[in-house]
């Protein structure tokens, strides 16, 4: 009996490595996922919103340019460990291998930064992982795409010189910075600083331990300071704490500004009718009114193909992230195909070339359904972040309204804190930047 | 009938003591030695050296360490993740500021570090024992990853507190292919598995299993409580600092504070429980269990039910079958895997007549 069973979980074992063997004309994409863990809220939204997007690719186009895209789940549990084990257990997966790798952690990417420059596989990290990787001169296989934490903390702050008339009225303001404290909260620190001494104004830096479910002091600080604005640099639990600790201490929730992770239905549904007000930026916004959400319902819940186990969730912060993820890897294939042959499979070199020459200009985004979904997007050699911009949308009680057009950051100042930390880099790991005038 | 030590006689002292005394386990050792030594870098691929085998043998030196503390001299720890964070980030600051510092040296000297951080930390245990004791590791644990986060000294300013290991250069030969990697990780942890093993024969085992099974006890036959107790601390701390280092060095090549968070704790007190308190080879058995059950149910379970449960619900159902797997071999063998072993080898014995 045991013998009989063993043999059967040996051939199930057998028959998922043989399976692995696809047809040429087919691109693999890896995705390491979290559907479980203290993220899991999180990533199966994400991770949701890009599968159906890829469906949605294949059922209603029949693939890129004929191309079907194929795709494999491996947990990671958002743990370095596991990310690591999946990104060695996808890479050599379909035909041509993994076409991108996007950890959707920092600690993962950071886990394999090494190692997808020597795989060749790129690396898609869009508003997460490390900020100076936007220097493509230093990082060719790493995309910090959309906008990297830096730009979004010089965006945040020109959002309230707009609500307050002008960036020199932020002179002599206080602005609170409530983070989690790890190395992703600590990422504000620098370009805060920076920010406050080219506008004048005070930032008062408030470090809430993980996981932050406990955050009364932190916010008894805040009532004595008397900051004119709080920003919201959480994670998880922390982030409806802090929402319903600022309605208990009567914190305008107005004045309360979530970076994009603190800005999701998962983060105000939890703090109840406290949330009301409440202000978050994202490089995508919440709602299922765009043309792309409307095509996913119709071709790929219409046939009940769909990803997400509850539905209700398509076209939520987190699910419209994910299609994010699946518009931009999906277009840097076919970017790549215009070069190395429509209709073929692709090696993850040549879709590298693909994110380096991205170009979402407001008429390709037009066409996909997408305007005003995501910003427009033009990737370099040297710059892998793109745009920059953010969106602010506002909690009505029941659901994110966008409240602002597209906001910049202060680009020079952001680009060059990114140079000088990539040139340190280059240094310490003995890398020669690449010349951008020589490549093609 | 294979395993049969009839007609073996020990002649000497010397062979009286050997670790193995039966000569099929000798040879046993020696083919698995060879097996993982050898054979296996030579035929397996980059996926099994990099993924699964050299994380394996990492957790086993660190669950070994645990193992000394815990299982021989009955200290109760929670921060054996934290003292593998003093070792790696030890490992790394003697790499970077020291010019021309030889691999292998950072690493006995992360170790050392990890030892001293560890005797701090073991000082409660002087007053405060079981689960007392547990709690108060517990402030190493916590301790430990806030400061390696609070001061960017020890990332070197890094602004996300993110550290990358230097290359390995051991004697000119850079260690960069995953066999490479592989074997010097093997290595290490095969020395310092023999060490463990003859340091528990020896006086110094007898003195922490003394102070295990009473230290009330130990101290009146003449045992001083404070040495033994802290020399468990500082050797199982070395053993996790250098496993850590391993860790960064030979296996993620990238370490942040995080990554030693309380959960990687908790696996490895579980990696002894399960593999076998007071044992070396179940801190082996174990880690190979909590290390490898989750990658194989997450290759096997989606294959079988993925269609029929949706990706949400399989994360969980690996979960689920991964617990109750634990509770099954507790309640089949609550002495862990090792104790599994050693019933089999008594039965092999008497095999294929029992009686």
């Amino acid at each position: 009996m045991k013998l009989k069973h063993t043999i059967l979980l040996g051939a199930a074992v057998a028959g998922l490595l043989g399976s692995a063997v696809a047809s040429a004309d087919e691109q693999f994409i890896g995705l390491p996922s979290y559907r479980v863990g203290p993220y899991a809220s999180g990533g199966s939204g994400l991770f949701g919103g890009w599968i159906d997007y890829m469906q949605l690719i294949n059922e209603r186009d029949g693939g890129v340019n004929g191309v079907k895209l194929t795709w494999e789940e491996c947990e990671t549990e958002y743990n370095n460990a596991r990310g690591v084990e999946c990104y060695e257990r996808l890479k050599k997966k379909g035909s041509t291998g993994n076409s991108v790798f996007q950890p959707v952690s920092t600690g993962i990417t950071y886990s394999v930064l090494d190692k997808v420059a020597q795989d060749k596989i790129p690396m898609v990290t869009i508003g997460y992982g490390r900020t100076d990787a936007a220097d493509g001169r230093v990082f060719p296989w790493v995309f910090p795409m959309i906008t990297t934490y830096w730009s979004q903390a010089s965006a945040i702050v020109n959002f309230m010189g707009q609500k307050e008339g002008g960036m020199d009225k932020l002179k002599g303001k206080k602005i609170g910075l409530l983070y989690h404290d790890s190395a992703y909260g600590k990422e504000s620190h620098a370009i805060m600083d920076k920010l406050a001494a080219k506008h004048g104004f005070e930032v008062i830096k408030i470090a809430v331990a993980h996981p932050g479910n406990e955050q009364q002091s932190q916010w008894l600080q805040i009532r004595q300071a008397k900051p004119d604005y709080v920003v919201l640099w959480g994670w998880g639990v922390m982030n409806p704490t802090a929402i319903k600790a600022a309605a208990k201490t009567g914190f305008p929730r107005e004045k309360l500004i979530g970076v994009w992770w603190s800005g999701a239905e998962e983060d105000t549904i939890p703090a109840g009718p406290a949330a009301k007000g409440f202000i978050a930026a994202g490089f995508n916004v919440a709602g299922a009114n765009y043309p792309v959400v409307a095509d996913i319902k119709k071709h790929v819940y219409g046939k009940n193909k769909g990803n997400m186990e509850d539905k209700a969730r398509v076209g939520s912060v987190y699910y419209n992230r994910g299609v994010v993820h699946g518009i931009i890897t999906v277009e840097a294939i076919r970017k790549a195909q215009e070069k190395y042959g429509k209709g073929k499979a692709l090696t993850g070199e040549q879709v590298r070339w693909g994110f380096e020459n991205l170009n979402l200009d407001d008429a390709r985004l037009k066409a996909l359904g997408a305007t005003g979904f995501m910003p427009p997007l033009k990737i370099t050699c040297a710059d892998h972040e793109g745009p920059g911009k953010v969106k602010f949308q506002q909690w009505d009680g029941a659901q994110w309204k966008v409240i602002t057009d597209w906001v910049d950051s202060d680009r020079p100042l952001v680009r060059g804190m990114i140079e000088e930390s990539a040139a340190a880099y280059a240094k310490e790991k003995g890398i020669k930047p690449r010349d951008c005038s020589k490549e093609s | 009938m294979l395993y049969r030590e009839a007609g073996q006689f020990k002649a000497s002292y010397a062979e009286d003591a050997r670790i193995f005394p039966i000569r099929q386990d000798r040879i046993g050792f020696w083919v698995l030695m060879l097996v993982f030594g050898v054979a296996v870098p030579l035929l397996t691929n980059e996926y099994w050296l990099k993924a699964i085998l050299i994380p394996v043998l990492i957790f086993s030196l660190a669950a070994l360490g645990l193992n000394i503390l815990t299982g021989y001299a009955g200290q109760l720890s929670l921060g054996s993740a934290a003292f593998m964070a003093v070792g790696a980030f030890a490992a790394y600051n003697f790499m970077l500021r020291i010019d021309g510092m030889p691999f292998l040296v950072a690493l006995v000297l992360a170790g050392l570090t990890s030892a001293a951080v560890g005797i701090v930390f073991g000082l409660p245990s002087l007053r405060i024992k079981g689960f007392y004791l547990a709690v108060a590791t517990l402030a190493a644990q916590f301790f430990i990853v806030w400061a390696l986060v609070k001061f960017p000294w020890f990332s070197n300013n890094s602004s996300s507190g993110v550290v990358t290991a230097q290359a390995v250069t051991i004697l000119g030969y850079t260690f960069e292919s995953p066999e490479a990697k592989y074997v010097l990780t093997f290595l290490i942890v095969a020395f310092m598995a023999l060490l463990a093993k003859n340091m528990v024969r020896s006086s110094t085992g007898r003195a922490w299993m003394a102070v295990r099974d009473m230290d009330v006890a130990a101290q009146v036959i003449g045992f001083r409580l404070m040495r033994t107790k802290l020399l468990a601390f500082a050797v199982s701390s070395f053993y996790c600092g250098v496993a850590g280092a391993l860790y960064a060095y030979t296996y993620i090549g990238t370490v942040e504070p995080e990554g030693f968070n309380l959960d990687l704790s908790f696996k490895i007190l579980f990696m002894i429980i399960i593999g076998g308190v007071g044992s070396i080879m179940g801190s082996f058995l174990g880690a190979a269990f909590i290390v490898l059950l989750p990658i194989f149910l997450d290759n096997v379970v989606p294959a079988l039910f993925g269609d029929a449960l949706g990706a949400g619900f399989v994360s969980n159902f690996q979960l689920i079958i991964f617990g109750g797997l634990i509770i099954f071999f507790l309640i089949v063998e609550p002495h862990g895997l090792a104790r599994l072993w050693q019933i089999a080898k008594e039965k092999l014995r008497l095999w294929p007549f029992p009686h």
